[in-house]
């Protein structure tokens, strides 16, 4: 089992990752540099969060400067959150109970899922939306939702449901000494997914931390 | 002779000008003129303050590099170092927080990086005015946003720091930045140049026209004019930052570098004066070669520019298309804009004319140096009384009344200094790099290295009203509170780093608070252990005339060989003994008590018993080794009765009911008791055991000749007091958490998008 983990100038999770796939898990896991062309043989490919390029951060910094952004701004925000798991037929869930609550970081300043409402519905019917922001008993109320994320998105998957994107940072918590070892459930699902042949043999999957 | 006013512009006096003229044999010329200046500062010359930092204790076994490189570095075991350094940007901060916060956190990182160390955490240490005064919480949200949006995008956690408020910060608020990296301590690299012929490269951001001065404007006092000089306000790119830390880091494990240094303060006049003074070599630059972000820039505008995220390399030669490689695969361009010469001088050419030529040393080692004369403040004898007997009415709701004291301990743990940091702590990315043990909050923050078994633990600490009081004593219990709060996450202290804020050094009375407090700050570093490895001075912290507290910040960092070992302030459920280590003695002067409750700054600070809190220390890191201890925290700012509500906060509302014995301080009853409960009495520690090693606990701390009780047990969902036999405090855990908690929140006018 292989994870590559594709290395931006600006990613800053990119460690995190390696080190959650390698060190945590006991998988083999490389490093991709961003303008190679070669996925060497991955077979679960992680998108990590941070600043993957200098213009997205220009966006924020020049925007900064713009008094009305003071005032609408959300500030950023680093805490651990309950995410509650929506669907179990992903790579990236499979290890996972559904309606299980997971205790897992944020880590993000102005970020959060918005698209309307025939989007959204449209992700209801394909069953896409994998993870919710809840309170630790599993119920969305808007108290538990850090960024405002329509209908308390925190992850989706793609039609084909082998690429998964999220906000929180799983990477993160997969140690126990760090607070939660809750994140360790997906990375363990992609393994799994791997060995039981949920992923075709020609087909990668890809985790995308969005945050 | 040179027009006075020009003179008066660049900060220096005439004496140094005939300095100047001395050492050239001639007159300067105006790109010369400026070169002086910036490294004549008091910024980067130290010239009033090097006199007493050289009385420190700066060596030790475990240290590797002390003061005089970008940062400094002790031996962490298994071919390690920590490599760490705070630093102040005070005065930018104040003219545009945002930026000066952020670039200050830009700064202390290079500085990191340059010694070859990856940095893995931040801190930061941070004073304003009272947060109700109308100018606090815009300067408060500015800064931390600045803190945040730095560190944040280039991914080095924040995972501690302290925040006080206080009326002599109001017009200058001090913003320290601490940060740690590790690197073998094989290959730490140093900011030196030399090797005739050697290359010289320039990389990173482009050279513009922001900072001109920054060093200079660091060496003056504010007045209503400050606020013109925004401009002199650097501009921070973290993304640039962050490609620069990768490559340097990728060149600097190949064996192609000489030496390599950031260019900070001074940009880059001081990165090539210094390496080629510590090389004792020359450097020769061309300003043409060098990347300019604006047009028509002068060679005195390129030498002196503070623009952020540039770096200056010595290469070896040979090695330069190897450098330029890696740079490149980062989307930076290494510039070759010089080399390294023999002759001991800076020259500067403007497209092959010299445009300025200094010997490096004049600009260094040979920098003015003064020994300012020094006096007592005028208020510090009346200061000092302390009449517990006279004091005003209190502002504590029914003090007198035989009930209990819990609207004391409500007002200080809603007080922001006291309070929650949760508000600023938050903004901060703390967990990247998944490395943080303890949360910052819950007493000195904690980072494992990845690849072994140990942690650092890192604190950083100042008590600006009891150095005011008596700045040597302050000083003292400076390096004793961060010391011990490492040694309260069950790391042993290694070494420390200073940051001196102070105000005028012109005024005796300014110079005697500074000459003093480095005398209390070696006193305690030797008696602890921890040499200052390095640090910085920041002077004329002074608005209008009005001088901020002498404000003396030390950051320690301590070594957990086992991390499973670490401990925090938190009790872990009910049922456990608790211990109180030390010994509390009422004392009153200069506490958050006095000053919440009576609005009176007096007395003199706790006394400090080197030798008690070197055994203190000791015994704690000991109990925490040995598993014996479930949670450790110190008494500081608001006494015992702090402590022990500290100790119950994020628990989930498990309580402690404890008896503390009462202090006879004066005639009142209820201040007496307010004194056993509100008194800051240094060197005292409180842990919570398993009441089956609680005898252990109790005979090691004998076998250490520290004093030691049980006063109480965790439990129920109240925290009760007693004191001197009587109830004094009697709060639900959940009332005083949601007081504590909000202490910073509630002056925000919560902002609906």
């Amino acid at each position: 089992m292989k994870f590559a983990i594709v290395v931006f100038p600006g990613s800053n999770c990119d460690h995190d990752a390696y080190h959650a796939a390698r060190d945590v898990l006991g998988q083999n896991a490389d490093y991709v540099w961003h303008k190679d062309t070669d996925l060497k043989g991955a077979d679960v490919v992680i998108l990590p969060g941070g600043f993957a390029h200098g213009d997205y951060l220009r966006c924020g910094a020049m925007a900064r400067f713009s008094p009305i952004m003071r005032e609408v701004q959300a500030k950023f925000q680093c805490e651990h959150v309950h995410i509650r798991v929506e669907q179990t037929d992903t790579p990236f869930t499979l290890a996972c109970r559904r309606g299980q609550v997971l205790r897992i970081p944020i880590a993000h300043g102005e970020g959060n899922y918005f698209a309307e409402p025939e989007v959204i519905a449209r992700l209801e019917a394909n069953r896409q939306i994998v993870f919710r922001y809840t309170n630790a008993a599993g119920a969305v109320v808007d108290d538990a939702n850090p960024n405002g994320s329509a209908a308390a998105i925190a992850g989706l998957c793609n039609e084909t449901r082998n690429v998964v994107g999220l906000m929180p940072h799983p990477e993160r918590a997969c140690e126990p000494v760090l607070g939660s070892a809750d994140g360790l459930l997906i990375f363990e699902s992609a393994v799994a997914a791997l060995k039981t042949g949920v992923l075709g043999g020609s087909t990668r999957s890809a985790l995308e931390a969005v945050g | 002779m040179v027009d006075p006013n020009v003179l008066e512009r660049h900060g220096l006096k005439p004496d140094e000008y005939d300095r100047i003229v001395q050492f050239l044999g001639r007159e300067p010329n105006l790109t010369e003129l400026g070169i002086f200046s910036v490294m004549w500062s008091e910024h980067c010359s130290y010239k009033s303050s090097r006199v007493h930092l050289k009385t420190l204790p700066t060596g030790g076994p475990q240290v590797l590099q002390g003061p005089g490189e970008n940062a400094g570095a002790v031996d962490i075991g298994e071919g390690l170092a920590a490599v760490f350094k705070i630093e102040s940007h005070n005065h930018p901060s104040f003219i545009e927080p945002y930026q000066g916060a952020a670039t200050g956190v830009g700064g202390i990182i290079r500085d990191i990086f340059t010694m070859g160390a990856r940095p893995i955490a931040l801190l930061n240490s941070l004073r304003f005015g009272p947060l109700d005064a109308p100018e606090t919480p815009r300067l408060l949200e500015g800064v931390v946003a600045g803190i945040a949006g730095y560190g944040n995008s280039i991914g080095i956690p924040t995972v501690g720091g302290e925040i006080a408020f206080e009326p002599s910060y109001a017009g200058n608020p001090l913003v320290n930045v601490f940060c740690l990296g590790i690197a073998k301590a094989s290959d730490i690299i140093k900011g030196v140049a030399s090797g005739v012929g050697n290359a010289v490269y320039y990389v990173g951001a482009k050279t513009g026209r922001d900072g001109i001065h920054g060093a200079t404007m660091a060496s003056a006092e504010f007045d209503e004019k400050s606020a013109e000089k925004r401009p002199a306000v650097q501009v921070g790119d973290p993304f640039m930052e962050k490609l620069l830390l990768e490559a340097c880091l990728e060149v600097m494990r190949t064996d192609t570098l000489v030496g390599i240094q950031d260019m900070g303060a001074a940009g880059l006049t001081c990165s090539t004066t210094e390496m080629g003074s510590r090389g004792g070599a020359g450097v020769e630059i061309d300003v043409s070669l060098v990347p300019q972000r604006e047009t028509g820039m002068t060679p005195y505008e390129i030498m002196l520019s503070e623009s952020q995220e540039r770096m200056l390399l010595v290469v070896k030669r040979g090695h330069e298309a190897e450098v330029e490689r890696i740079f490149d695969k980062w989307d930076l361009h290494a510039v070759h804009i010089g080399n390294v010469t023999d002759d001991g001088l800076l020259r500067v050419k403007d497209r092959g004319a010299v445009v300025a030529e200094i010997p490096n040393r004049a600009l260094t080692d040979q920098a003015p140096v003064y020994h300012r004369p020094m006096a007592p403040p005028d208020y510090l004898a009346e200061a000092q009384q302390l009449d517990l007997d006279a004091l005003p009415p209190s502002r504590e709701a029914g003090r007198t009344l035989s009930g209990p004291a819990n609207d004391a301990l409500m007002l200080l743990l809603g007080s922001p200094t006291i309070g929650s940091k949760r508000w600023a702590f938050r903004q901060y990315d703390h967990m990247v790099r998944t490395n943080t043990l303890n949360l910052p909050g819950l007493g000195a923050g904690v980072v494992r290295i990845k690849g072994t078994n140990r942690a650092l633990a890192l604190s950083v600490d100042g008590n600006g009203r009891y150095c005011y009081l008596d700045p040597y004593r302050g000083a003292m219990l400076a390096v004793a509170e961060a010391a011990r709060n490492v040694a309260c996450a069950g790391a042993r202290p290694l070494g420390a780093t200073n940051c001196l804020n102070f105000g005028n050094p012109e005024r005796p009375a300014i110079m005697w608070q500074f000459a003093r407090a480095v005398e209390g700050i070696g006193a305690a570093c030797r008696a602890l252990g921890v040499p200052i490895t390095g640090g910085n001075v920041s002077l004329y912290n002074e608005t209008d005339g009005r001088a901020i507290y002498p404000t003396p910040v030390i950051g320690v960092v301590g070594l957990l060989e086992h991390a499973d070992r670490v401990v925090c302030r938190r009790i872990q459920g009910p049922g456990d003994i608790v211990i109180l280590l030390g010994e509390g003695r009422g004392e009153l002067g200069g506490t958050e008590y006095l000053k919440l409750a009576y609005d009176v700054v007096r007395g003199l600070p706790p006394a400090l018993d080197l030798d008690a809190e070197r055994a203190l220390q000791a015994l704690v890191v000991a109990l925490a080794d040995g598993r014996l201890i479930r949670s450790a925290h110190d008494c500081a700012d608001g006494g015992i009765a702090v402590t022990l509500a500290e100790c119950c906060f994020d628990t989930g509302g498990v309580g402690i009911e404890a008896s503390i014995d009462e202090v006879e301080v004066g005639r009142d009853a209820g201040l007496n008791r307010a004194a056993a409960l509100f008194g800051e009495s240094a060197s005292r520690v409180v842990v919570s055991v398993a009441p089956d090693r609680a005898d252990e606990v109790l005979s090691r701390a004998a076998d250490s000749s520290v004093p030691a009780r049980i006063v109480g047990r965790t439990g129920g969902t109240a925290l009760r007091v007693k004191a001197g036999g009587k109830t004094a405090i009697d709060v639900t855990v959940e009332e005083a958490e949601r007081v504590w908690s909000t202490a910073i929140d509630k002056h925000f006018v919560k902002r609906v998008a």
